[in-house]
């Protein structure tokens, strides 16, 4: 082996105090860029088979089935379940990024990389959110273009579908978080996935409005977060919604917040990580 | 300067398991020290505490001054940690892992792309670069482990096994590494089960056992303790009987070697003559065990009689 050429007076980061927001700026984008990496490097796991859901959605909801429907809420069936499917793709994928990715570095060990570093424990839970934020733009936007190949979209208030995607891909991130914080195994990340966020997201809203369901059914249906998020979402591109928007803002700022929290606190606390 | 201290470490599991049992110990800064103990000893324990892995029952521990409980950032800004498992991320290039690393501690792209360069090349793993980790063989995981933990070049390094599983010519070569870092500076912790090892690198040992320290000391005064020591002598003609040497009990393994245990205040000029008197011609001599390990094992058992007995 080649003899060592470490020297103690090049050891700039230990021998001062450490630069702990130029540390914080550098290690917060080597995981972002960590995290997207990932989502590019397995891309046909990450960005294809939501597109092709899509598409599917599209065919067989939008055209085929759509036309028979006729219309909703003042649009056309496949106008108005257009930005329900992208939400539910941006929700499914941000969540399905940070619980995969999270817990894929518990069980591989190499979150100990993160936890035995400097950084802290806000700083490591918002890379990992960022990571489900570009998912959830990446494959929403996929999922918007192939939209526009089925149908033409208008957009009634800009803001609110950046602002309503971007707080609905924190609140879905975080709380893909915290279920990776919790499982012990594969099957516990795949069971609020399958069992809780699927039958949320199919009865939120997506595909018809609240207002044909029996007023128990609606009442019910106010209970589910994810109907604020893709009212809120509907709402910027058709400028219709089944919530009231304020509402939904106030759940989904108040969703991100409390879960950022509880993320920062389970890491401090070591919940899933360390003994 | 202290590298580390510990004053009255204490870890208790959830299951109840007292892991360490009021630990104090305290290492110079640019030290090579050994951390010796069985398995369950609580070595790891330690060490995962000092890294944060691992959250303390009680007790305090200090890095370079730091304390964990009040400076962690600034004190895990001076630990470099080889764990005992593999732990990088085994779908990673090297280059991607050790500059992930590096930018963990706010090491910038450019610097960090220098140090890679560095410490692989040191490490004969400059050819692999652009492999992906797991392709690794056993050796170079360990030697990826090692250049990984020195990307943030910090003041004190921590190696829990090194070279567990890794052959001989690799772990010899892995301690010139070792000491060459030692010598630049760097302080180091070693925990290794390959006690000869521990003997050839460490200047000062301490011995864990079933959550407490009971040998800490330089390891020349240590193994100045061993009170007899067995060693083989190897005859260049066989013998048919071993010889009487009075005063020392002598066996013979085979008709070409002899064991003779020699007390410490007995001389091996003395065996010599006797052996030549006898008419036995010795062709070379080792020691039967390792001295450290041999030491080692009469500690750990003296604790566990007194322990049967107390």
């Amino acid at each position: 082996m080649d003899k060592a050429v470490n020297s103690p007076t090049s050891l700039a980061p230990a021998t001062q105090e450490p630069m702990l927001l130029k540390t914080n700026i550098v290690g917060f984008n080597t995981i972002v860029i960590r995290e997207f990496s990932r989502i590019i490097r397995i891309w046909g796991q990450t960005i294809v088979p939501p597109a092709i859901t899509a598409t599917l959605y599209f065919v067989i909801f939008g055209s085929l089935i759509g036309r028979r429907i006729g219309d909703m809420g003042g649009y056309t069936y496949i106008q108005y379940i257009a930005p329900g499917l992208i939400m539910m793709s941006v929700i499914t994928n941000s969540y399905g990024n940070v619980v995969s990715s999270f817990f894929g570095a518990k069980f591989g060990k190499h979150i100990e990389e993160l936890l035995v570093s400097p950084l802290p424990g806000w700083l490591i839970v918002g890379g990992y959110m960022m990571g489900g934020i570009m998912r959830g733009l990446i494959v929403g936007g996929v999922v918007t273009i192939i939209t526009l190949l089925f149908t033409h979209m208008k957009i009634y208030n800009v803001g609110v579908v950046i602002s309503a995607v971007l707080l609905s891909s924190i609140v879905f991130s975080l709380a893909g978080m915290i279920n990776a914080v919790f499982a012990k195994n594969f099957d516990q990340i795949s069971f609020i996935p399958t069992f809780v966020l699927t039958p949320l997201t199919y009865l939120g809203g997506v595909f018809y409005t609240i207002t044909l369901l029996p007023q128990w059914a609606q009442h019910i249906s106010y209970a589910n977060p994810i109907l604020y998020m893709v009212n809120a979402f509907r709402y910027g591109f058709l400028g219709v919604s089944d919530v009231n928007v304020g509402l939904a803002y106030s759940i989904m700022i108040g969703a991100a917040v409390v879960l950022y929290v509880s993320c920062v606190w389970l890491l401090h606390r070591g919940v899933g990580t360390r003994e | 300067m202290q590298a580390l201290t510990f004053q009255q470490l204490t870890k208790t599991y959830k299951n109840g398991v007292q892991a360490l049992k009021g630990i104090d110990l305290a290492v110079e800064e640019g030290d090579f020290f050994a951390l010796l103990g069985p398995n369950g000893a609580g070595k790891t324990t330690a060490i995962g505490i000092v890294t944060s892995l691992v959250n303390k029952t009680g007790g305090k521990v200090h890095v370079f001054g730091h304390d964990i409980d009040t400076q962690l950032a600034a004190a895990k800004s001076c630990i470099g940690l080889v764990p005992q498992e593999i732990n990088f991320n085994q779908f990673e290039t090297v280059t991607t892992i050790l500059l992930n690393q590096a930018g963990f501690y706010g090491i910038p792209r450019q610097v960090a792309s220098k140090r890679l360069e560095k410490y692989l090349t040191a490490l004969q793993l400059w050819e692999k670069r652009n492999a992906v980790s797991r392709t690794l063989s056993g050796g170079m995981k360990r030697r990826l482990m090692i250049a990984r933990a020195l990307m943030h070049e910090p003041r004190l390094l921590i190696l829990d096994e090194p070279t567990a599983g890794v052959d001989i010519e690799v772990r010899r070569t892995m301690w010139t590494f070792m000491r060459d870092i030692n010598e630049a500076g760097t302080t180091i912790i070693l925990t290794t089960h390959y006690l000869e090892e521990a003997e050839n690198l460490c200047r000062h040992v301490a011995i864990i056992d079933k959550g407490r320290i009971i040998e800490n000391d330089r390891m020349s005064r240590v193994l100045r303790k061993l009170q007899t020591e067995v060693f083989v002598f190897n005859l260049r003609n066989p013998i048919a009987a071993p010889p009487v040497l009075p005063g020392y009990a002598v066996s013979m393994p085979d008709d070409h070697s002899l064991e003779i245990e020699v007390s410490k205040d007995q001389s091996l000029n003395d065996i010599f003559s006797q052996l030549s008197a006898s008419g036995v011609d010795v062709l070379s001599m080792r020691n039967k065990t390792n001295r450290l390990e041999e030491l080692f094992m009469r500690l750990v058992n003296q604790k566990e009689g007194q322990a049967a007995h107390g």
